[in-house]
C-alpha cells in the first residue's frame, strides 16, 4: 500500500458516496450540491491519472457552468426548501434489484476479461498535443468532429433561445 | 491490491453508471433526473481516460472522445434545462407524471 494506493481509494469512495446521496436524498438543493462533490471527486480522479487537462475542463465545464445552471433552474422552478416525495416502495425495490444485478454481471465481466496493460511507454498529455491533434487534416486528426461539434454547439444555443422564448401576445 | 490496475477504475465508473441508472429510474423529477444523466455520461467518461492511460498509452484518442463527451453533455443539460423552463411555464409543474397529454 503505498501514498497513491490510498488516494485512489479516497477519491473512489468520495464519488461513490457523493453520487449514491445525490440519487436518494429528498431535497432538491442537497442534491445539487452532492452532484458537485461528486464531479469535482471526478476531477480529482482525472488529476491523479495524470489527465490534467481533462480534469481542468471538467471543472470549468461542469463544476462552473452545468450545476451552476441547474441550481438556477431549481430556484426559477421549485421551493428548495421542501421535500420531494418519496419514491414509491415497488419502483425502488425493483429498481434497487436491477442496478444490483446489472453491476454485479458487468464487474464479474469486466473482472474476468484480464486486460492486458502495457507499460513500457508512458502516457502523458500535452496540451500542445491535443491542440496540433485536434486541428489537424490528416488520418489522425480530429478537425471534423471538432467543426460538427463547434455547430452542434451553435444549434443548441440557438434552439434554447427559441425554446425558453415568451411569446408575446399582443395581436388582440 | 497493491497497485491500481484498469479493473479497478472500472469498478468506480461501473458503481457510478448504475447510481446513476437508479436515480433515473426512481426520482420523477426532470432536474433530478437530468442529475442523474449527468452521472452516466461522466462515468462513460472515466472509462474513456481510463483506457486510453492503461490500455493505448502512445494515443491520445480517449482523451479526444472525453472532450467531445464534455461538450456534447453541455449541450444537452443547456437544451433540457430550456425544455424545463418551458414545461414549467405551461404546466407549473416539473414531474414526469404531470406531463402526460402525448401518453396514449
Amino acid at each position: 500500500m503505498n501514498a497513491s494506493v490510498i488516494i485512489f481509494y479516497i477519491i473512489a469512495a468520495f464519488i461513490l458516496g457523493a453520487g449514491i446521496l445525490a440519487v436518494t436524498t429528498r431535497k432538491i438543493f442537497r442534491s445539487a450540491i452532492w452532484l458537485l462533490f461528486s464531479l469535482i471527486g471526478i476531477a480529482s480522479l482525472y488529476f491523479w491519472m495524470q489527465v490534467e487537462f481533462v480534469a481542468a475542463v471538467q471543472i470549468v465545464v461542469y463544476v462552473g457552468g452545468i450545476v451552476v445552471l441547474i441550481i438556477f433552474s431549481i430556484f426559477l422552478t421549485q421551493k428548495s426548501g421542501d421535500e420531494m416525495p418519496k419514491p414509491l416502495k415497488n419502483r425502488s425495490i425493483f429498481s434497487a434489484l436491477a442496478v444490483l444485478f446489472g453491476f454485479a454481471f458487468t464487474f464479474n465481466l469486466i473482472k474476468q476479461y484480464g486486460f492486458k496493460q502495457i507499460e513500457s511507454t508512458p502516457f502523458e498529455v500535452k496540451v500542445s498535443d491535443i491542440g496540433n491533434q485536434m486541428l489537424s487534416t490528416t488520418e489522425h486528426g480530429f478537425v471534423l468532429p471538432f467543426e460538427v461539434v463547434s455547430i452542434l454547439l451553435l444549434a443548441a444555443m440557438i434552439g434554447c433561445i427559441v425554446i425558453a422564448m415568451k411569446v408575446k401576445h399582443n395581436e388582440q | 491490491m497493491s497497485e491500481i490496475t484498469v479493473t479497478h477504475i472500472l469498478f468506480v465508473s461501473t458503481a457510478l453508471f448504475f447510481t446513476g441508472m437508479y436515480g433515473l429510474f426512481t426520482r420523477r423529477n426532470m432536474i433530478t433526473m437530468l442529475m442523474s444523466v449527468e452521472l452516466i455520461l461522466n462515468s462513460v467518461n472515466i472509462n474513456f481516460v481510463a483506457f486510453n492511460k492503461y490500455l493505448y498509452p502512445g494515443k491520445l484518442d480517449g482523451v479526444f472522445f472525453t472532450i467531445f463527451v464534455i461538450t456534447i453533455a453541455a449541450a444537452e443539460a443547456a437544451v433540457a434545462i430550456a425544455i424545463i423552463i418551458n414545461l414549467y411555464r405551461s404546466h407549473h409543474s416539473i414531474d414526469v407524471e404531470d406531463a402526460s397529454e402525448l401518453k396514449y
